[in-house]
């Protein structure tokens, strides 16, 4: 079975989050390439709550409409999802509390009460039944267990094991043909990035979707070096950051748009006084409230705007896991080389999805040096001007010098200023960083190209909704174009890229067209749209349809 | 070393008269007796806000953050917690602390996070010129408030005591040596230090006549001064409103254990970035 995809359902409070990670875990064991969606409204207990397992043998990125397997805790899954089922698809069902369905009953209140066990265990259950009916062999669930589990995999692993045996096996999910890889969301995946880019304090507010990067890392925290911390506002998260920045420490801090309303005076704030942060901003629909638990990408031009005057800044927008980690660890990475923030734009999707990653632990960033050491100067100037723009830069304590940043206009020194031609000169500045940024960043391919050498139609997509397009234009004459860095926008890349396309269409998560307007701003022409802003990211199935009424 | 070397050559726009002349020297003083005493002078920073207050980032020769209204205490906070060594001084006004930013202040005062805070506290918006800020009094005919300022003023001390705060004092711009020695004792309070200079606006709130008719000097000795009923007591008697004595010393100080000490006993473990992504990856897998 080269292709598998099973999809879990139940009532929030029931664990589906849990389950779902133990699948997707389950079939990375199997030496295949997974991904995981989840599905939740905005609320702890009730409410409806489903996740997609999807593994195949080559990398996968998003989730299909149609699935192999339903395993559904509640009738409510059953309604929903039952459709969805492949020709020849199985639908397990708690038949304690499902009183009708066409499928596989696993009676788990019988099961639950043999064990005497506790109800949060009901969701180990249907995945035992799950593994005897896709023919996966018991050692390996008990491995999955233990790994997930740890000191509670005891108990788990005797109702899966009643469930697993009240069933018979109907087909076998192969494995794949690979060392199993380790299974990240994209949250983690970011994190480690920020890790590997030499992150010394993380500071954020709790909100979907990127509440688990302060989970993960405070939990991280506990093992390394890292400091972080959960203060009283998202305005004082920013705040907090600069000034930790401005002693020495390299700071990133995480958000989502309502956050980052708050935040944008301190953005501002970094862009004058050029104290770096990145700031992790993690798209959900808007405005407002909106559907906090859903996704979209409607952050670009807001990102590409916030914060009063002009000043230089990094964005990019990963399309995974893998792309995550790298950008996140080149984002801390270049915010200081260059002085700038830099905000790495992702979504819900891409957040709290699951995927296979290929990383590597000892990634080198390899930053292009801009002539930013400040060992010789004396006495020290903070805003020094240079041909590049980026004045070294020294951090307190530091033997000897004064350093004074500040959020008004200055003069090489820190110092307030109104001068006319001072102000000018670092306008001027911070103007060339722009440039110098953006030559960096030209090395690091900041335009992703694949598809078909000689189509004549191009795609042109951002973020998360990489991975559903890449799968969406199979076997189609396109080529797919993904700007991952998005300011200073890669001009030169992407003319490259679109070199020989008759008709551009642009795919993203919006109705404004967001993506297209930057394209505009830059004098590319686009030709058709593919839109979708009702908080879910496209299927493979819903996009491929929409991309053949448009190319 | 010689005080004048803390003074930076930039041009002072302060008004004649404009108590920040008091504070800035009382703290070029204490900053250059302790370099003097032996704290490097690399290690003070100083982090003011915007307003007549914030000048002093240009006017002390010393590391300086000149941050944005309102925010002064989140960013001398991050100063602090990435190098608990560092002598981390914030000044902030009062419409700049008490009114834009004053989340900040409580939780600063909550966590007691070893930075001192030394409001410049006028009682109305001078850079702005002239509008009501929270501890003008009830009726203050601000540019704002034309009509007088229809909103009874913050008492900072006594919210400063209930919130936590292990130092809490008040100076006045025209007691030099007391605001000085409360400089000092606030800089070397292992903690959150707050400590409000009531200073004289010379052109649009002067109440030089009323301060130095109606402030009278505490005895440190006269109680204990880890009381908290007797501080709240103390900051309750005048409400920057009605006519009453004023309290100029510390009401209020106690040792307790500071936020950076807390975060310091929760750090340990790997320093190398490659081996926990390496351990964790290998838990993933």
């Amino acid at each position: 079975m080269e292709e598998f995809s099973v999809l879990i359902g139940g009532r929030a409070g029931e664990g589906i989050n849990r389950a779902s990670a133990v699948l997707n875990r389950m079939m990375a064991r199997l030496g295949r390439f997974v991904y995981m969606y989840y599905d939740y409204p905005s609320l702890i207990r009730g409410g409806h709550n489903f996740a997609i397992v999807r593994s195949a043998d080559h990398a996968v990125r998003t989730h299909r409409d149609r699935v192999d397997m339903v395993l559904c805790l509640d009738s409510e899954t059953v309604r929903r999802h039952e459709g969805r089922l492949n020709p020849g698809g199985v639908l397990l069902y708690d038949s304690s509390t499902v009183k009708e369905a066409e499928g596989v009953p696993v009676p788990l209140n019988e099961v639950l009460d043999a064990e005497k066990a506790p109800p949060i265990t009901r969701n180990s259950g249907m995945i035992g039944a799950f593994c005897r009916v896709a023919g996966i062999s018991w050692p390996l669930v008990e491995e999955v267990f233990v790994r997930e589990f740890g000191r509670h995999a005891e108990v788990n692993l005797r109702v899966a094991r009643r469930a697993y045996d009240s069933v018979e096996t109907q087909f076998r999910v192969s494995g794949g043909n690979r060392e199993p890889m380790p299974v990240l969301t994209g949250n983690e995946a970011i994190a480690l990035g920020l890790v590997r880019g030499g992150l010394d304090t993380y500071i954020a507010y709790p909100m979907t979707p990127t509440s688990s990067i302060l989970h993960f890392l405070a939990e991280f925290a506990r093992r390394t070096e890292i400091t972080v911390v959960h203060p009283e506002s998202e305005i004082a998260v920013i705040l907090m950051a600069l000034g930790a920045a401005y002693a020495g420490s390299r700071c990133a801090v995480g958000t989502s748009g309502g956050g980052f309303c708050l935040m944008t005076e301190g953005l501002s704030l970094s862009g004058m006084a050029e104290v770096p942060v990145v700031i992790v901003l993690g798209q959900r629909p808007g405005p407002s409230t909106g559907l906090p638990t859903y996704s979209c990408q409607t952050e670009l031009l807001f990102a590409r705007h916030a914060g009063q005057g002009e000043f230089p800044r990094l964005i990019a927008a990963p399309m995974d896991a893998d792309e995550a980690y790298v950008w996140s660890a080149r984002a801390l990475d270049f915010a200081w080389r260059f002085q700038v923030p830099a905000i790495l734009l992702v979504d819900k999707t891409l957040c709290e999805g699951g995927y296979s990653a290929v990383i590597d632990p000892d990634m080198k960033i390899s930053t292009p040096d801009v002539g930013t050491d400040a060992s010789q100067d004396e006495p020290y100037l903070r805003y020094r001007v240079t041909p590049t723009g980026v004045s070294p830069m020294r951090t307190v304590p530091s033997k000897g010098a004064v350093i004074k940043v500040n959020s008004y206009e200055h003069d090489e020194s820190g110092t307030t200023t109104e001068d006319a031609s001072v102000s000018a000169t670092m306008q001027e500045k911070r103007r060339e960083k722009v440039r110098t940024l953006a030559d960096a960043l030209a090395g690091f391919e900041p335009v992703a190209v694949s598809g078909a050498g000689d189509a004549r139609v191009g795609v042109v997509t951002w973020g998360s909704t990489g991975g559903v397009v890449l799968e969406a234009v199979e076997g189609l004459a396109l080529r797919v174009i993904r700007p991952v860095v998005l300011e200073p926008f890669p001009v030169d890349a992407y003319r490259a890229a679109v070199q020989g396309l008759d008709r551009i269409v642009v795919v993203e998560q919006n109705w404004t067209g967001q993506l297209e307007q930057l394209l505009r701003v830059h004098g590319f022409a686009t030709d058709a749209r593919v839109q979708q802003y009702d908080g879910r990211p496209f299927t493979v199935e819903d996009l491929a349809s929409r991309l053949a009424e448009v190319v | 070393m010689a005080t004048s070397d803390l003074i930076t050559p930039a041009t002072n726009t302060w008004c004649p008269g404009c108590g920040n002349f008091a504070i800035e020297h009382a703290l070029k003083d204490v900053v250059a007796r302790m370099i003097d005493e032996g704290t490097p002078a690399d290690e003070f920073v100083l982090v003011t806000g915007i307003g007549c207050h914030g000048k002093m980032a240009d006017y002390l020769g010393i590391n300086s953050f000149y941050a944005i209204h309102g925010r002064t205490i989140p960013v001398a906070t991050g100063i602090a917690l990435a190098n608990p060594d560092l002598r981390v001084i914030c000044c902030a006004g009062d419409g700049d602390c008490y009114g834009e930013g004053l989340e900040h202040l409580v939780f600063a005062a909550k966590r007691n996070v070893d930075i001192t805070l030394v409001v410049h506290d006028n009682r109305v918006y001078g850079l702005t010129t002239g509008q009501y800020t929270p501890t003008s009094p009830l009726g203050f005919p601000g540019r704002s408030t034309p009509a007088g300022s229809p909103e009874y003023p913050l008492n900072p001390l006594a919210l400063m005591v209930g919130a936590g705060a292990t130092f809490v004092a008040r100076a006045y711009s025209r007691r030099l040596p007391q605001l000085r020695a409360l400089i000092e004792n606030a800089l070397s309070h292992r903690g959150f230090s707050f400590l409000e200079v009531l200073q004289v606006c010379a052109s649009f709130y002067n109440q030089t006549g009323y301060y130095d008719e109606h402030t009278y000097d505490l005895d440190p000795e006269e109680f204990p001064i880890a009381d908290v009923d007797r501080a709240l007591h103390l900051a309750r008697e005048w409400d920057y409103s009605r006519d009453s004595r004023i309290s100029l010393g510390a009401l209020y100080r106690s040792r307790l254990p500071t936020y950076q000490e807390h975060l310091a006993a929760q750090r340990a473990g790997i320093r190398e970035p490659g081996r926990a992504i390496r351990e964790f990856l290998d838990e993933r897998t």
